[in-house]
Order: C-alpha cells, then structure tokens, then sequence
C-alpha cells in the first residue's frame, strides 16, 4: 500500500528547533528561512551541543558571527595587502578597528582564537604571498617587489622571505621555474 | 568555535621515528588525526583506496626500503587526485641541492629532522598551522613552500 506525503520543510524545521532549542531554555526567533536570531546569544559549548543535534537532522550551522567577523578581518587584510598603496603597519589597527567597528583589541583576540594565527602573523603572511606571486610574473626586480609592498629595502623584504618560508625569494622563484618546466615535460600516461 | 582536526598521514619505517612524530603530534596545540604507514608500498596501498579521506598533510621519510620517499613523491604528484594534499618531505641530511630537487618534484615543506623532541614540536606546530592557512585563506598551495 502506498501513501503519498508533502512536506511543510518551514514547519519541519521549526519543529525540529522546538524540540532542539526549547531544551536549552533559550530566547529566540526564526525569521525567514535559515535564520534564527537569539536574544540572549548561548555560550560556546551549548552552540556546539546544538550544532551536533542538529547535524542528525541534517540541519548544519553555516556560519557563526563570530565566524564572519574572521572572514571579514582576512577581507580587510587581503585588501589591504593588494591596494597599491599599502598602509604601514603602525596605522593597521586603527585601519581594521575603523573598517569593522570594534576595538582592534577585540579583533585581535578573537582571530588569535578562532585561528591558529595572530592578525600580525597572517599580515605578513599575505605581504609574502604576494611577493611570491609578483617574483612569479617575471616583470619586477626583488627591489621594485620591495619597494611595492611597501619594506623598507630589500633586504628587509628577503629576511622577511626567508623567516616565512626558509628559503630567499631566488631559490624560491628558481624551484617553482623548475618545477613548472618540469610538469610540462612529463605527462603521466591514462 | 572549535576548529577541525588536520588529517596527517605519516610514512616511516622506523618504529622509533613514528613514535617520535605520533608523540609530538599529540602534544602540539592543533589538533591532530594521525595516521602511519611503514614504508611506500603500504602508502601507495594506503592511498589507492577509494573511499579514502585525504589527508591534509603527508609527512614522508626520504629513505624507505622497498619504495623510496622520493619515488612515492613523484607519483603522487602525477595523481590529480592529491593535488590539495600537501607533503613533507623529512630527512636526517641533504645537501642544499637535493632539497631544491625535493622541492622541484613537488613536495611544499622539507624539515631536517631534529633529534631534540621540543624541536620537533616547533618545527610541526610551524608546518600544521601554514598549511592550515593555506587551506582556509584562499592562499594557492602551488607556491606554498616551507624549508625548516
């Protein structure tokens, strides 16, 4: 015998929430689809109880605030370290305190916990990435590189290189010629 | 929020090492799924199966019986499949050309193996935390190149 069924997924869901929520005594509204606002945010570890009840229902949280806020920090970042007149690092905090409107002392410790990094560690980070990249391009010298991104001489931008990635930017740019040479002269068969 | 593990596969036939490695692995503050294979042939066993979870880093010993690191490099290189997989590549010595040659055939870190066990923890936590950056930053893992 067969039965035939239509699905309320809204009606689904918010009753999936009741019972998964309602557990936790917690404040909140669903509004519209995907999103609940809560009152009273709920603390870590209750937000990772909830996330793992509501995976079994196939109800996986996207995204945190707090989550957004890091991708937002890394977006700031990223721009900054692509515009052409990059901003020097005494000025950074009050760059990224301005742009996400929070103390840059709050910024700093929530990227340091929700990454394995601190903002000034992944700045640099990014500063080499490029560096790497324009090496790769083959139209500017390491100096014009330095002076771009803003070092104070070369020397400066390669001790930062080599710290990073414990090679200097020649034997980087060397390796990847190579390598590049390399992948296009074998071709593995099917 | 609490982060994901990073999946290490670790390849060494030295009992001793893979101790060594797993023992690090588990004190340094990322956190860590590790498995261990013996030499290059349980690797390339290891890696043909089909529902296997990629790792996100290999760590390989340079010299193995049977099947060399740097044959087991190669190959996987040559495998579209493990294009995000980054590997490291570990050995006592080299010369400063057969680490740019390591690095040519497609590895992204080379360590010296330390002795000292703290040393290690360092060089690991360095390796674990860059490559994570890579994996969550839209870094290009191309040119993700790290010599300690």
């Amino acid at each position: 015998m067969k039965i035939f069924l239509q699905y309320d997924i809204q009606k689904m869901c918010a009753a999936i929430l009741e019972e998964q929520l309602g557990q936790f005594e917690l404040n909140y509204t669903v509004l519209g689809t995907g999103e609940v606002e809560f009152l009273t945010p709920p603390d870590t570890q209750t937000l990772k109880i909830i996330q793992e009840q509501l995976k079994k229902y196939g109800i996986r949280i996207i995204e945190t605030p707090k989550n957004i806020l890091v991708e937002k920090i890394k977006e700031a970042i990223f721009e900054m370290v692509y515009k052409e007149d990059d901003l020097p690092a005494s000025k950074i905090s009050t760059y990224l305190s301005g742009k996400l409107h929070h103390s840059y002392g709050y910024l700093s410790n929530l990227f340091s916990e929700t990454t394995y990094s601190s903002i000034e560690n992944f700045i640099i980070l990014q500063r080499i990435e490029r560096a790497k990249q324009l090496l790769l391009t083959d139209e500017l010298t390491v100096s014009e590189i330095a002076w771009k991104l803003n070092y104070s001489s070369v020397a400066h931008l390669s001790t930062q290189f080599k710290n990073v990635t414990g090679l200097t930017p020649s034997a980087f740019e060397r390796i990847i010629r190579k390598r590049r040479l390399t992948v296009s002269t074998v071709r593995p068969g099917p | 929020m609490e982060l994901e593990p990073i999946y290490v596969l670790l390849a060494d036939d030295d009992d001793s090492d893979r101790m060594f490695f797993t023992d690090a692995f588990e004190e340094i503050k990322i956190k860590t799924v590790v498995q261990t294979v013996k030499d290059g042939v349980e690797l390339t066993n290891y890696l043909s199966v089909p529902e296997l979870i990629i790792p996100h880093v290999l760590f390989l010993d340079l010299n193995m019986p049977l099947k060399g690191g740097m044959e087991c490099l190669v190959e996987i290189r040559q495998n579209n499949r493990f294009k995000d997989m980054a590997i490291a590549i570990y050995s006592t010595s080299a010369s400063e050309e057969d680490i740019e040659d390591t690095f040519v055939k497609g590895a992204n870190v080379y360590i010296k193996k330390p002795s000292d066990f703290n040393q290690l923890k360092k060089l690991l936590t360095k390796v674990i935390s860059m490559n994570w950056q890579y994996h969550t930053s839209w870094l290009n893992k191309e040119i993700f190149l790290l010599n300690l």
